[in-house]
C-alpha cells in the first residue's frame, strides 16, 4: 500500500473529526479523495503539521488528526518533545512512513534506513505510541480515537505517489471554513 | 509595576492565553512571568518556526497566541512567515530581543542584528521598537493592531529598554 491507499481507507474515519494535513501530495491527495472543511490542508511550510495540529487540540476540545510524513516529522524534529511534555488527549499525530520525501520524488529518508521514528516518539516521551502496517492504520486510527489518549501512529507503507491536482482553494479561504467547523 | 510585569497583564488584558517561547537571557524575567501566570498556557518550543505552527494552530482553535523569541528567530522563521502566518492571514504578536544593540557584550550577536528591521521591513512586517522604559506603554496598543489586522507584528526590544544584559 501506498499512502494514497490509506488515506483512501481511513477517509471514513478522519472525516468527523478536524485534521491538519502535511504539505504536497498529502494534502493534494486528501484533497481530492475526501474534501471536507474540516481539513486544514497545508499549501507550504515543511514540517509543521504536527506543530499545528497540537496547538489547534490544546487551544479547545475537539478531537484533532496530524496527518503528517517521516520527512516531515524528520525536519521538524524538535516537535516529539514539545508533543511529549504538552499532552493533548484529543490529539493524534499520525506519521505516514514510506521511508522517503514522496513531494520531491521519492528520495529515501533516514526514516526508511536505520532510524526509528516509533522509537524516537518514545525516546522523547510520547506515551502512546503504536506503529503498525499500512493495511491496519485504519485500526489504529479508530482504537486511537476510542482511547481518549493522546497517540502516535507509525505507519510504514511503502513510498509511491498518484497523480493528484494541485489545491488552488485560497488559504484563507481554507482557513476561514476551518475555522468555523471548530466552532460549529 | 515592572516591565515584565506590565507585558504579562497587557497580554491577559488582551485575552492572549497561548504563549510559546525561545529563550533569550534579556527575556528570562518575562519569560518567568509568562510561566507563572495562570491565564496563559505557556508551551515552550525548540525551534521558533515550531513555535509558529503552535501558534498558527491556538489561533485557529479559536485562543489568541504570541511568541516570544530571539532577533535571531528571524533568520530561522521566514518561510513560516511567509507561507503560513501571512499566507492563511494570522495575527501574531512577536516580542523579540533586540540583541546586538548598544550595551550588547557578545560581538557575533551584531551580525544579525544590522539585517533585523532590513528583513522585517522586506516581509511587511509591522514592527515597533522599544529603547526607553516608557516604551513598553505602546504595547497595548500594538496587541489591538494586530489582531485588528490580522498580520504578524514585530516589537523589538533592545539593551537599554531591558535596562542592561
Ligand atoms: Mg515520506
Amino acid at each position: 500500500m501506498i499512502r494514497s491507499d490509506i488515506l483512501r481507507d481511513i477517509a471514513p474515519v478522519i472525516r468527523d473529526h478536524l485534521v491538519v494535513c502535511n504539505i504536497g501530495l498529502p494534502s493534494q491527495e486528501l484533497h481530492l479523495i475526501d474534501d471536507q472543511p474540516t481539513n486544514f490542508y497545508m499549501l507550504g511550510t515543511m514540517g509543521l503539521s504536527s506543530s499545528i495540529g497540537l496547538g489547534v487540540a490544546l487551544a479547545q476540545d475537539k478531537k484533532v488528526i496530524s496527518i503528517d510524513g517521516d520527512g516531515s516529522v524528520l525536519t521538524n524534529f524538535g516537535t516529539l518533545p514539545t508533543i511529549a511534555n504538552n499532552v493533548a488527549h484529543n490529539f493524534i499525530l499520525l506519521i505516514i512512513d514510506n521511508g522517503s520525501y514522496g513531494s520531491t520524488g521519492d528520495q529515501p529518508t533516514y526514516a526508511g534506513k536505520k532510524t526509528s521514528l516509533t522509537a524516537v516518539a518514545l525516546a522523547c516521551g510520547c506515551e502512546q505510541v503504536v506503529e503498525c502496517k499500512a493495511e491496519d492504520t485504519k485500526k489504529a486510527l479508530e482504537d486511537a480515537l476510542a482511547s481518549n489518549k493522546m497517540t502516535i501512529i507509525v505507519s510504514k507503507c511503502e513510498s509511491g505517489n498518484i497523480k493528484v491536482p494541485v489545491i488552488t482553494m485560497d488559504p484563507v479561504v481554507i482557513r476561514d471554513r476551518f475555522m468555523k467547523q471548530v466552532k460549529s | 509595576m515592572s516591565v515584565n510585569e506590565k507585558i504579562v497583564s497587557d497580554l491577559v488584558a488582551n485575552k492572549v492565553e497561548f504563549v510559546t517561547t525561545v529563550p533569550c537571557k534579556q527575556l528570562a524575567g518575562v519569560i518567568e512571568k509568562i510561566d507563572e501566570c495562570k491565564n496563559i498556557y505557556h508551551i515552550p518550543s525548540n525551534k521558533e518556526d515550531e513555535g509558529m505552527g503552535l501558534c498558527a494552530g491556538a489561533f485557529m482553535g479559536g485562543k489568541r497566541p504570541a511568541i516570544i523569541m530571539q532577533n535571531t528567530a528571524i533568520g530561522v522563521t521566514i518561510n513560516t512567515l511567509v507561507t503560513l502566518t501571512q499566507y492563511y492571514r494570522m495575527p501574531l504578536p512577536m516580542l523579540i530581543s533586540y540583541r546586538g544593540e548598544l550595551g550588547e557584550p557578545v560581538a557575533c550577536q551584531v551580525e544579525m542584528a544590522v539585517h533585523t528591521k532590513a528583513l522585517l521591513a522586506q516581509l511587511n512586517i509591522p514592527t515597533y521598537h522599544f529603547h526607553h522604559e516608557d516604551d513598553v506603554n505602546e504595547f497595548d496598543a500594538i496587541l489591538k493592531h494586530t489582531f485588528m489586522c490580522n498580520k504578524p507584528v514585530a516589537i523589538l526590544t533592545d539593551a537599554s529598554f531591558w535596562k542592561g544584559y
